[in-house]
């Protein structure tokens, strides 16, 4: 019941790149970005409604995001996430680093197996 | 500006939120109604995917919120809301705080400006007292701890010294002021150089006393108080320069010294410099008290070994006279103990305060326990609902701080509500105050004893909170049992922490009861003191003083004394007036020095030192003071100048083992005076107090022959206080007409320090009665909490086994045995507080030793009743609730649950 808000899924800072990366491509609303994530990894990846919201307004408060009056797909009124210069500079900081994790973790595996 | 637009622009977050989410909500609906459902099942299946909206909301609002504190607000709201709910509970709680952290802070406060904060001189660190013990001095060293500084000393003192900054001697005194208004007698502080400079406090106005004005005649210029100034003088700034006749010589004003100065403890109306004379001087003549100011880093210690090595100096540089051997005083074994100022400031009150502040705590303590007591039984009845909340999920953590925030809250406002009762206390204190606590004028509430207060709110408030959080949070495991928590062994659990609490309230109450009940028998001890005087409160004191300049010759002060008797003898009312150079216990001290006795070898260089006292015919009698043997002295005798004199019944029998063997037996001053015969003996007489020992009392004739060498030169007592036997002593009229009748003899002759025999008594056991009081205060409240901390347990006990009381009475149970049963279960937790306070009384008391007087700390007396009088009044106490049960009608009990 009482879950962690901080607790984010696959491993700490995933969500937040993958919500940044999407932004990047275009601005979204909540709903499209669920859907975007839910598509690009082929049903792989879920993004749970209950980290996305708070996870949104983290990225806002820190000023990697900043969110615009605006109309969904279907015409009705929401709040379209665009990403920040920041937040640019922020993701790709990210990405350089989440490579470089994942290159030792790849060497790890392997040595492992041998 | 930043929060304020953060709050607003939080507003329009908050609905951000709101917007972002309705509209997911609402596009995943739509999805779902396309894949064919209907809209109903569409916008709750949404929903339900979604989780909980609520929830979420606040979460995501909460990344713009200082989430703690505004979590925290919401709690308090509910707690004021709660207490707003149950305003008896609350008032109770506050008003038994407010007491207790009141009566703590004003202790602490008095604690804080008496003992804690420094003294308002520049730099007080390195102010000391020099103090000198002299244990080889007999006589003196019994009833003084200390030897007081000679004029040479304070030459050798100030010119050798190697660790000092300045080192200064003064004493206090009076003087005659005439010329201004009525003739008045004011109080001086004579000071040699060095006084002001290691003090250090600039003058109001003007300038310091210096060196020069230190005239060997006494003509030096003279500095007035703050005060002093106000009340002659009007404040007015011009009085610098001018001159006022002060023991009839004219003295200039040199300045004024700012308000709250004092030198040392001594609160003065005029600076006097000394007069010194540094080629006349001898060794003798301890009389005053010396101050230094320490050169920076020079420690304690090491001003010690300087003063000890300038002892010697003392002796290899001065004399008493041709003949005599200024080593001698090497037999005294004098000794530096410097002290710092402070230490000398505050003195013995120090032990007073300590045990007056522990003894306030534990009330505090008690009180504490109390609230405790009336949490549990609140948050029993609350049990459901924690237990409710624990199972939808509300953590320990979130429960534990709503109920510590609520015990937060009451110690808070308890504490806001104390600081008004110490507010109260301390304007009480200051303006009943004993007259006998240092630094009186000081006392206030300042940022410190603020703080304690904060600090004494929240601890207590953690403290009694801290107990039913223990209790009554529920761990994980046990929530699925709540639901059935009103088993009977759950509430006898809970029933044992009411009852711990209960034992130790009754411990620590008779802690107290005991330390009050034994400064009772000390007061009851001293009160039995005879002191050497009788009627305290018909006897009138008053001082007069004729000084040198007025008077010259001492025959004729003789004669203006004895007409002042006279005059005061025919005021109405008077029964007899008598006279002498000091009363008991107004801290006059004429002299101190040995005598020597007729047929006894005298060759004892170092012979004990007798308390000097001159005394006219019939003042024993007015005093009260018992002839033990022989007679008193006669008018006729005085002038007569006959070598007489008598004795004090403790020295009597020193000397001869009997009183009745001292008559007629011969003792004189000095090799070469005349021997004086001793006509009467009197019993002793308390001079420094009832509690202190009566020194050994020689009491000389008003005219002695002072100088062997110049038989017409006499000496006499020129400062004495003068005793009325009157029904009328203390009243204003009776006063008026004293003075009148001491001004129809001469004008110029100011009346000082006029009070009862039975005013300056009282003084002399202010500290007594002043812990007597606070102690006895403490003591009143922790009975009155103890008490009813046993009543609240029984009553609570007597309500939840409700049940258990109609079965028994169903079952045919005897109503007085059920009552007893409460009765008895209250008289087990008193008696085994009980065992527990006497143990932690007979350790702690020890602590207060110095405080009592006549009673051993291990009074059996106190020892006895005090328990018995708490078993009684617990009893009591159990008696009311329990009979109710008596009332219990088995039928409706039964059918209560």
């Amino acid at each position: 019941m009482a879950k962690n808000p901080e607790h984010r899924d696959l491993f700490p800072g995933a969500m937040e790149i993958m919500i940044l990366q999407s932004l990047r491509l275009k601005p979204m609303h909540g709903y499209a970005l669920v859907k975007h994530i839910k598509q690009v990894s082929e049903n792989m990846l879920q993004v749970e409604e209950g980290s996305l919201y708070p996870a949104l307004q983290r990225m806002l408060k820190e000023g990697l995001l900043e969110a615009q009056p605006g109309v969904s797909a279907k015409g009705r009124p929401t709040r379209i996430y665009r990403l920040t210069a920041a937040g640019t500079r922020h993701l790709e900081n990210e990405v350089v680093s989440f490579e470089r994790m994942f290159a030792g973790f790849t060497r790890v595996l392997a040595a492992a197996k041998a | 500006m930043s929060w304020f637009s953060r709050l607003f622009s939080r507003n329009r977050r908050y609905d951000d939120i709101s917007v972002s989410i309705q509209e997911h909500i609402d596009e995943r609906a739509d999805e779902l109604m396309e894949e064919g459902m209907s809209r109903e099942r569409a916008e709750r299946a949404a929903r339900r995917e979604f989780g909980n909206v609520t929830v979420l909301r606040e979460r995501s609002r909460e990344v713009w919120q200082w989430q703690r504190i505004e979590s925290v607000v919401v709690d308090l709201k509910h707690v004021f809301r709660r207490l707003r709910r149950s305003p008896g509970f609350a008032i109770t709680v506050v008003l038994t705080l407010a007491i207790g952290i009141g009566a703590n802070t004003a202790v602490f406060s008095v604690l804080n400006s008496v003992l804690l904060r420094p003294l308002p001189y520049p730099e007080p660190q390195q102010l000391v007292s020099l103090h000198l013990n002299a244990p080889g001095a007999p006589g003196l060293a019994e009833f003084r701890n200390e030897l007081r500084l000679s004029a040479s000393m304070y030459f050798t003192f100030t010119t050798h010294n190697r660790t000092f900054q300045s080192v200064g001697v003064w004493g206090p005194g009076t003087a005659s002021i005439t010329g201004l208004a009525q003739p008045e007698q004011v109080n001086t502080a004579q000071i040699s150089s060095g006084v002001l400079e290691t003090l250090n406090v600039p003058a109001f106005t003007g300038q310091w006393l210096t060196t020069a004005d230190q005239d060997s005649h006494g003509l030096g210029r003279v500095m007035l108080s703050y005060g002093y100034w106000q009340r002659r003088f009007g404040g007015d700034p011009g009085v610098v320069g001018r001159t006022i006749s002060v023991n009839s010589q004219p003295r200039v004003i040199a300045g004024v010294m700012p308000r709250g100065f004092k030198v040392v403890n001594y609160d003065f109306d005029l600076l006097v410099p000394m007069a010194l004379d540094p080629v006349k001087e001898m060794l003798a003549g301890f009389a005053y008290h010396g101050i230094g100011r320490l050169r920076p880093g020079v420690a304690i210690p090491q001003a010690n070994a300087d003063v000890a090595s300038l002892i010697n100096v003392w002796m290899d540089s001065w004399s008493n006279g041709p003949g005599t051997n200024p080593h001698w005083y090497v037999n005294w074994k004098i000794t530096p103990a410097l002290e710092p100022l402070k230490a000398t400031v505050v003195g013995g009150i120090q032990t007073v305060l300590w045990v007056v502040m522990g003894m306030i705590g534990v009330v505090m303590l008690i009180a504490c326990t109390n609230v405790a007591n009336l949490l549990l039984v609140r948050a029993d009845a609350r049990q459901q609902e924690l237990a409710v909340r624990s199972a939808l999920g509300a953590g320990r953590w979130r429960i534990a701080r709503e109920l510590l925030l609520e015990s937060l809250t009451l110690g808070l406002l308890g504490g806001a509500a104390g600081v008004a009762v110490a507010y109260g206390g301390l304007h009480v204190l200051t303006a009943i105050g004993p007259v006998n606590l240092p630094r009186l004028s000081e006392i206030s509430l300042d940022g410190r004893s603020v703080a304690f207060t904060v600090i004494l709110s929240v601890c207590s408030g953690l403290f009694f909170g801290a107990i039913p959080v223990l209790r009554y949070v529920p761990s994980r495991e046990k929530v699925a049992l709540l639901g059935a928590m009103r088993s009977s062994s759950a509430n006898r659990d809970r029933q044992r922490g009411r009852n711990l609490l209960v034992m130790t309230q009754v411990a620590m109450a008779l802690v107290l009861l005991i330390g009050a009940v034994l400064m009772i028998r000390t007061f009851e001890a001293m009160r039995n003191v005879d002191p050497g005087f009788s009627g305290p409160q018909s006897l009138q004191v008053m001082r007069l003083s004729i000084p040198e300049t007025l008077v010259g010759d001492s025959t004729t002060v003789v004669r203006i004394q004895n007409s002042v008797l006279d005059k005061l003898a025919a005021v109405p009312g008077v029964s007899s007036v008598g006279f002498a150079a000091s009363v008991p216990m107004s801290g006059a001290e004429p002299a101190w020095d040995e005598i020597q006795i007729e047929g006894k070898n005298d060759a004892n260089e170092n012979a004990p030192m007798r308390l000097y006292n001159f005394v006219s015919p019939g003042y024993f009698r007015t005093a009260g003071t018992r002839l033990v043997a022989g007679r008193d002295f006669t008018w006729s005798e005085m002038y007569g100048v006959r070598p007489i004199g008598i004795m004090s019944e403790g020295l009597a029998r020193e000397l001869w083992g009997s009183p009745r063997a001292a008559i007629g037996k011969r003792f004189r001053e000095f090799a070469g005076a005349p021997w004086h015969e001793v006509v009467g003996v009197v019993q002793d007489v308390r001079e420094n107090g009832v509690d202190q020992v009566s020194p050994a009392t020689v009491y000389w004739p008003l005219l002695i022959m002072d100088d062997s060498s110049a038989p017409q030169k006499l000496g006499v007592w020129r400062t004495v206080y003068f005793a009325l036997r009157s029904n009328r002593a203390g009243t204003q009229t009776f006063i008026n007409e004293m003075q009148q009748a001491v001004w129809s003899v001469n004008s110029n002759l100011p009346v000082a320090d006029v009070s009862t025999m039975q005013d300056i008594y009282s003084d002399s056991m202010a500290r007594t009665s002043f812990t007597l009081v606070m102690l006895a205060i403490a003591a009143t409240m922790a009975l009155a909490l103890g008490i009813l901390g046993i009543y609240g347990v029984i009553s609570y006990a007597v309500s939840q086994r409700t049940r258990e009381i109609g079965i028994r009475m169903a079952l045919g149970a005897n109503k007085n045995g059920l009552v007893w049963m409460f009765v008895r279960s209250a008289l087990v937790l008193t008696v085994v507080g009980t065992a527990v306070g006497l143990g932690a009384a007979a350790a702690l008391v020890r602590l207060m030793r110095t405080l009592l007087f006549g009673v051993s700390p291990l009074d059996p007396v106190t020892f006895i009743v005090v328990p018995v009088v708490l078993v009684v009044a617990a009893a009591l106490a159990s008696y009311l609730p329990a009979r109710r049960t008596t009332a219990v009608n088995p039928v409706e009990a039964l059918r209560a649950e």
